[in-house]
């Protein structure tokens, strides 16, 4: 079973892969519309992947305000 | 479709809608790749009555207030089917709201009863502005766990009633719905929308997007949406015809439901069809050239033939492929809520893909304008639809001044503010605050905004004094958030950004520690009203005798610095 901060560490990784930004640059705390410059459809793009990465279905209304990486990681941990 | 014109609300046609159109299917709904219902309007009566009755049972009667939080699904409908029969007022509220927001509005309108889902009763159960709402008496949830803690709410799937209920009638002019249009931390704005508001609007609508049994709608704007309101839910039932609800909005469930149930029509915002374009605009440059050359030379046959009018038999022959891949019956994507870039629009009609754009505000119902295809314009918001009389009052040399509006879709007025109503009104005409011109051919081109609001490309209302609470006890002397659109005039409807104006005290600078605490701040509020930049202005700003900041001459002053250099991005 994975840690939060395992977890939250490959959402990061994940994230600077999909939008093709260096992994150093992100961090937990940060506002991932913010930094990475993304719009809502793009996010919930980054979720499909999230999902396939971690096996789980996340409904959309789990992300409904969620904007930075460490609590979209914890509403994934919650239903690892 | 029935005939509106013998209507007097919209309870009134929509029970005659389950009866004379009883065998068709109404709603479908889907989970991702799972349908998780199918119901003809018989199955849909069927439901929405024990309700309905149930809700009677409760002492749910005329002219009550019952909200709805809900994201797009069949409970929605049957929901706002029942207040309706009951002759109540719904008030639909955005789901996207946070709970405070949520209890807010819910207070200001009144309501009685709360419809809502499990996840957001949760949040809305948890949030300390519940106490403040105490008019709202019975809260429904649906799809709560077994085992769920529903904190006083009741099951919407356990609420019901299998005696008849009795249909109580309402007349044109009564209330049928508040909207609220902004007002979330600041003065609400509820519009009250009457039943002869709705049937005009649908009549008008439908007549020239036509909705048959058959027709299957796509709903993937919020339903609370004055767009999808209409025209996924009044407008198809109306006409017997379905909507396909999606439980989730992932872009590759949205793109698997269009071939899978052959969808007629759907509503978009500008962000997503703009994202569709990019998706698409992929695809075609990942071509080899050869192929390439064969597609561009099928698209510049398409772009001809259609110069007049829409052919889609044709288009759906040239360029078989798209078309498919929209499942091979889509008639028109609507899309609305904010404005569209040209180029976008001229992309999809190009693909032989017609993009209804109109304009509209929730004052004035779903639709002021509408394209009407005959020919299509990318380049403005369409013509008035019918019954809608739209002018230009004052207009400068090249045409452009204040959009106003009279039609009987226009509202009745914001929920208790005869002040904010009386200013939004002229001798009987609602001054929209959009600037624009009509074209001789009658269209209508928009090119700004004369209010201080912005509207995303998500279709959001955002007016910055809504948003200024969240930099309450900001360590400077004092702050006013703008749209910066206002303050500096734009002929543009694209690209609007919020900014905070900011008057330090005596000797006070703009230290990296302020900077951090503004960014803090902002990202409190969604990412969606989130402000842009800061302005600093070294002098008081003007206020009344109330001490209200006078922000149309602070405006003023701002406009006098050069909005490059003025803005500082945080």
């Amino acid at each position: 079973m994975r840690t939060l901060d395992q977890t939250t560490q490959e959402v990061v990784d994940l994230a600077s892969k999909h939008f093709n930004v260096p992994s150093g640059s992100l961090a937990p705390s940060d506002d991932f519309f913010k930094k990475l410059g993304i719009d809502s459809l793009q996010a919930l793009e980054l979720l499909s992947r999230l999902e396939n990465h971690f096996g789980i279905e996340l409904p959309d209304y789990e992300v409904q305000g969620v904007s930075d990486f460490r609590t979209l990681a914890e509403r994934i941990q919650s239903r690892l | 479709m029935l005939d509106l014109s013998k209507y007097q609300s919209i309870g009134a046609a929509l029970k005659d809608a389950l009866t004379v159109f009883s065998a068709e299917t109404c709603l479908i709904e889907t989970d991702r790749e799972r349908e998780k219902e199918r119901l003809t309007y018989k199955d849909f009566q069927n439901r929405a009555h024990p309700l309905a009755r149930a809700l009677q049972e409760a002492g749910f009667s005329a002219a009550d207030c019952a909200s709805i939080i809900m994201t797009n699904q069949s409970k929605w409908l049957i929901s706002a089917y029942a207040i309706f029969f009951g002759g109540g007022v719904l008030v639909p509220l955005d789901y996207k709201l946070t709970p405070a927001e949520h209890w807010q509005l819910l207070k200001h309108s009144g309501a009685k009863v709360l419809v809502t889902e499990y996840p957001i009763w949760r949040q809305l159960n948890t949030a300390p502005e519940r106490a403040a709402a105490e008019n709202v008496k019975l809260v429904l949830v649906t799809e709560a766990p077994p085992n769920a803690d529903l904190a006083g709410a009741q099951r919407w799937e356990e609420f019901h009633n299998s005696a008849g209920p009795v249909f109580v009638p309402r007349e044109r002019k009564d209330i049928a719905c508040i909207v609220y249009s902004s007002g979330t931390g600041g003065r609400p704005k509820g519009c009250m929308m009457t039943h002869e508001n709705y049937l005009e609007q649908c009549v008008a609508l439908t007549s020239l997007y036509p909705f048959w049994p058959g027709v299957r709608y796509l709903s993937i704007l919020p339903t609370n949406h004055a767009i999808d309101f209409m025209v996924g839910f009044f407008g198809p039932f109306s006409c017997g015809a379905c909507v396909v609800h999606l439980r989730t909005l992932r872009p590759e469930f949205v793109r698997e439901a269009f071939p899978k149930y052959k969808i007629t029509y759907v509503s978009l915002v500008p962000l997503v069809l703009k994202n569709l374009q990019r998706g698409l605009q992929a695809r075609f440059d990942e071509l080899p050239p050869g192929k390439r050359k064969v597609f561009n030379f099928l698209v510049a046959v398409n772009k001809a033939l259609t110069k007049s009018k829409p052919r889609l038999g044709l288009s759906r022959k040239l360029l078989g492929q798209i078309h498919a891949n929209f499942g091979g019956e889509l008639r028109a994507i609507i899309v609305g809520g904010a404005f569209t870039e040209p180029q976008t629009l001229q992309f999809f009609y190009d693909l032989g893909i017609p993009v209804a754009n109109g304009y509209g505000l929730t004052e004035a119902g779903t639709a002021i304008t509408v394209n009407d295809l005959n020919p299509f314009r990318a380049d403005t918001v369409g013509k008035p639809l019918p019954g809608m009389e739209v002018k230009i009052v004052d207009p400068a040399e090249d045409g452009v001044g204040e959009v106003y509006v009279r039609s009987k879709t226009i509202m009745a007025g914001y929920l208790n503010d005869p002040e904010l109503t009386a200013e939004a009104f002229s001798n009987g005409w609602l001054k929209t605050g959009d600037l624009g011109r009509i074209d001789p051919t009658g269209h209508l081109i928009l090119s700004g905004r004369k209010k201080n609001m912005i509207v995303t490309e998500e279709g959001k209302n955002i007016y910055p004094e809504d948003i200024e609470a969240v930099f309450e006890s900001l360590l400077v002397k004092e702050f006013c958030v703008f749209a910066a659109n206002y303050v500096w005039p734009k002929r543009s409807m694209v690209g609007e950004q919020l900014v905070l104006a900011l008057h330090l005290e005596n000797g006070q600078s703009y230290t990296d520690a302020l900077r951090n605490d503004i960014i803090a701040r902002n990202n409190r509020l969604l990412n969606y009203k989130r402000v842009h930049g800061v302005i600093l202005l070294d002098e008081d700003f003007p206020r009344t005798a109330s001490l209200k900041i006078k922000r149309n001459i602070l405006a003023e002053r701002l406009a006098q610095l050069d909005r490059t250099s003025a803005i500082l991005p945080l």
